[in-house]
């Protein structure tokens, strides 16, 4: 094997990141990483400022949400509140990673390491990512959104576009299907079919809303049945393919937003199994780089000093402290599943006798493909890693005065932390249960959604009230909110446009008092 | 199987787009901040960006998330003293998701505060006086510049390509390319002649050929050869100006309508800026005695008391004849007033003006601002407008009505830049 230095002294040239790529690629082969071809783009300062706003999408269509973004970012950058983030990477096939030129030498391998051969492989490779997203297509996707919200706004408007937008982010993140696997559809489908879609979802509208001639009463019966038959939990699929006054260019763009969201929705479940597969991978190649004598003691000084800044856990009565460090707690699991691989305790024996003696790449690439946050957590985390990051767990009860500690790093507690921030990780459980209940078809065509309590955990009120407005502009006629608990009692509802119901009822109150 | 691409070069400002959308959609609060801003500059350094701060519940986007209430276990690390079934006092920021939301700016949760670029202050400074587009882009810019020759470069668009330069270089390089085959040939051919020997001949026949084709290939020009005129900007010359700012400060002058004047003032020095290498300032305030003041005291100290415009007309001419002789000075005049005066001063002032001032001055424009009716100095303006062109009036009933008094003075600088 070729022993010789190939990166030395803090400064790069294009010719130094050349060889990087080559010799971490060439051990990512060895070490059986699948990945895509790499883009990798030197961008300076400003423009990572501009990749940051754009929330990570090399093209998007405009907004002012993301310069408000924009201006944000670039107000702590420049008073040095905050670094930028070294890297940015797009699931996109090739997979298309941003590195900022202010970078030293070691953080570029580190980068490269991470972005282009750690994420890359955990987008081409993990289920949820191969069922969900369409990297060919992204980029493609991305353009024609952007030219057709452009063409919009040139129709209709700035103004009309921006307000729809702002009705379509707030409920992005209820434009996700959770359960159902979507036909992969190609840009150039997309694009065909959007003449005729148009068409078809006016027509499929308006037969919702025909008005029937007299029936008799056996049809009536049927006619009371619920719209729509079960309760939808993909929010904007529900408006655009069913609110009753939108025109067509409206529904495509709550189309390309819930697309959007679609898109990013696996990264958001996948956030510590992403960061640790990335952190894990560089390393695991930094150092056999170092093994092979490629690079440097100093080169090693300085990764290391920076590796231990990324999976860093700041503890939670630490002003600093921010949430449990995704890095931190998916790189120790997936280190751990290579410790239990190759030198098992006997404790490892009696929790993960599945792993005892298996090929750690093997091991760690299973993990990675076929997990989410939550079951990953549920799967792997192990008493070791409890320990090490001295997890416990404490319950926020709001009819009770205090905190309760319930479980801590020990023997007793293992399994209940684990199952604990399992359900930390997951999604359906960390967000609100908001789905589309039904629609009084033959009535006053209100819409009512449904938010199923869990552990009576409420709605934020202020959020909720103004995301009901955005809902009425979109649906057209009144919307409902009710948050349900666990005994079917209501225990908050919300509605848009605000009935005068109340200040009748206020009215009363005054009459009543007056008598 | 990896590209690497250096984008350095590409644009910049990919969000610009955005951030202008962002600046539309808070154009209001950001209006205000720059009125704000207007009221605290000094005249003479206008020109540069502003913080702005924008309520924070404006700017919030609203999404779905669990408020306070209910049950929720927290996994959290870095335990150091807990027990099981230990019980702790709620901590305040223990609020759910809100609590986590908490700014690390220090700037306080309440405002969104950002920067507004210089040129992003000027313009929205340029809406509120409603200025025509040509003239906003005008003097908004910097300093005006003329592109100026300066050498050549090997880079440039086509239309400053220099052929002669161009050709010259492709000569050299052909010289120093097709010298060395040629001395080959040359020496080839010369042991040629001497060679009895046919094969050999044939040898050395097909050597220079090859040679020859050598020779033919090196091209007659190339992108390498290429050479542009090289043109850097160079800041127009421009002379020297200075501009009296009259404003009578009696008590009928509320603050509205000083603000009022300050812009008028303004507006005259921003666009003199860019026409003069060198501007001073004068400040004359006036109620019925008249007095040369700094800006601060021009736009700030109250006083009270009746009008006597003359007096500062005569102040002003005092410091034309003392201190800017007209043969070395643009002089520019710039009155503010509610029309106020002693009636019996008005004939004086328009005497003045007409005699003493307006021969030596380039232009003096005069604003009259939310009288209640004209009065007697407003006629006597009149006069003195109909007999010159240069002197401009108007009445200021909003910030808008500002541009027109100075459209001439500015439709005659577009002439003159024409010819």
């Amino acid at each position: 094997m070729n022993s010789q230095i190939i990166a030395k002294g803090y400064e790069w040239t294009m010719d130094d990141l050349h060889n990087l790529d080559q010799a971490i690629g060439t051990m990512a082969k060895e070490f059986k990483l699948d990945t895509f071809p790499n883009q990798i783009e030197i961008i300076s300062a400003e423009q990572m400022m501009d990749a940051y706003s754009s929330v990570g999408m090399p093209i998007g269509y405009y907004h002012w949400s993301f310069g408000k973004q924009f201006l944000s970012v670039e107000k702590s950058y420049k008073r040095g509140l905050m670094g930028l983030a070294y890297e940015l990477v797009i699931n996109s096939n090739p997979c298309i990673a941003y590195l900022m030129e202010e970078n030293t030498l070691t953080l570029q391998a580190i980068i490269i390491a991470h972005a282009c051969y750690g994420h890359n492989s955990f987008f081409k490779c993990n289920y949820l990512f191969q069922t969900w997203t369409d990297p060919e297509g992204i980029i493609d996707y991305l353009v024609f959104a952007k030219k057709f919200i452009a063409d919009c706004e040139e129709t209709y408007g700035i103004e009309a576009v921006e307000e729809l937008l702002d009705a379509c982010h707030a409920l992005k993140d209820y434009g996700v299907d959770r359960y159902k696997k979507p036909p992969k559809e190609s840009l150039a489908q997309e694009k065909s079919r959007l003449a005729s879609r148009e068409e078809y979802l006016q027509t499929q509208v308006n037969d919702l809303w025909r008005t029937l001639p007299t029936k008799d009463k056996s049809e009536k019966k049927k006619e009371e049945a619920r719209f729509p038959t079960e309760p939808e939990e993909n929010i904007l699929y529900f408006l655009e393919k069913h609110a009753p006054l939108l025109e067509p260019w409206e529904r495509e763009i709550i189309r390309i937003v819930r697309k959007i969201s679609q898109y990013f929705y696996p990264q958001r479940q996948t956030k510590i199994m992403n960061e640790g597969w990335a952190t894990f991978w560089h390393y695991t190649l930094i150092n056999e780089m170092y093994q092979r004598k490629m690079v440097d003691d100093t080169f090693m000084v300085e990764f290391l000093h920076s590796h231990t800044d990324v999976t860093f856990q700041v503890p939670f009565d630490h002003p600093a402290y921010n949430g449990i460090n995704p890095y931190a707690l998916g790189f120790n699991i997936y280190q751990d599943i290579r410790r239990i691989c190759e030198d098992p305790t006997d404790e490892d024996k009696e929790w993960f006798p599945d792993l005892i003696g298996k090929n750690w790449i093997e091991a760690v690439d299973f993990a990675m493909r076929n997990y989410k946050d939550e079951s990953f957590i549920a799967q792997y985390l192990s008493p070791k890693v409890i320990r090490e990051l001295k997890l416990f767990a404490v319950l926020n009860n709001a009819d009770v005065a205090e905190l309760e500690v319930t479980d801590i790093h020990d023997e007793a507690s293992y399994r209940n932390i684990r199952e604990l921030l399992s359900q930390q990780y997951n999604i359906s459980m960390t967000e609100p249960n908001i789905q589309v209940y039904s629609v009084d078809v033959r009535g006053d065509r209100s819409l009512t959604l449904q938010h199923v309590m869990k552990d009576d955990r409420p709605l934020e009120k202020e959020n909720a009230e103004q995301i009901m407005r955005h809902l009425y502009r979109l649906w057209g006629f009144e919307v409902k909110l009710e948050s349900i608990n666990d005994k079917a009692e209501v225990t908050a509802s919300y509605r848009c446009p605000v009935v005068e119901q109340e200040q009748k009822e206020t009215e009363t109150e005054d009459k009543d008092s007056c008598s | 199987m990896s590209q690497i691409f250096d984008r350095r070069p590409n644009s910049r400002h990919k969000s610009a787009v955005n951030r202008r959308r962002f600046l539309q959609r808070f154009k209001k609060q950001i209006k205000a901040a720059v009125a704000n801003a207007v009221a605290k500059r000094s005249i003479t350094d206008f020109e540069h960006g502003e913080k702005i701060n924008i309520p924070t519940k404006d700017t919030h986007e609203p999404r779905f998330f669990h408020g306070e209430g209910g049950k929720r276990t927290i996994v959290l690390p870095g335990n150091k003293e807990f027990s099981r079934g230990d019980k702790i006092p709620k901590p305040e920021s223990m609020t759910g998701e809100a609590g986590s939301k908490a700014s690390n700016t220090g700037e306080g949760e309440d405002t969104f505060a950002f920067e507004l670029s210089r040129e992003e202050f000027m313009q929205i400074f340029f809406d509120d006086l409603e200025l025509p587009r040509m003239l906003k882009k005008k003097l908004g810019r910097e300093q005006s510049f003329t592109m100026v020759r300066s050498g050549y470069s090997k880079e440039g668009n086509p239309t400053n390509l220099n052929i002669p330069r161009s050709m010259r270089s492709a000569l050299a390089r052909r010289v120093a390319l097709t010298n060395p085959l040629k001395k080959k040939i040359k020496k080839l051919e010369e042991e040629q002649e001497q060679t009895e020997d046919e094969a050999a001949n044939a040898e050395l026949a097909e050597k220079i050929v090859k040679l020859k084709h050598k020779v033919d290939r090196i091209p007659f020009i190339d992108p390498f050869d290429l050479r542009y005129n090289r043109k850097t900007p160079q800041p127009v010359p421009t002379t020297k100006a200075v501009v009296f700012c009259v404003m009578d400060v009696s008590g009928s002058m509320d603050e509205t309508k000083k603000e009022m004047a300050k812009r008028f003032f303004i507006l005259l020095y921003l666009f003199l800026k860019r026409n003069y290498e060198t501007i001073e300032l004068v400040f004359i305030r006036h109620h019925t005695s008249a007095k040369e003041v700094d800006e601060e005291e021009f736009f700030y100290s109250r006083e009270t008391g009746g009008t006597v415009v003359s007096s500062a007309l005569e102040l002003m001419n005092d410091i034309i004849n003392d201190r800017y002789p007209t043969n070395e000075w643009n002089i520019y005049g710039a009155q503010a007033s509610d029309g106020d005066n002693w009636n019996n001063d008005s004939p004086r002032c328009g005497e003045l003006l007409t005699h003493n001032i307006m021969p030596h001055v380039q232009y003096f424009a005069y604003v009259e601002i939310l009288p209640r009716h004209h009065q007697s100095l407003w006629e006597e303006y009149e006069q003195v407008h109909k007999i010159y062109k240069n002197f401009a009036m108007q009445t200021l009933e909003k910030t808008g009505d500002i541009y027109p008094v100075f459209r001439e003075l500015f439709k005659r600088q577009e002439v003159n830049a024409h010819e």
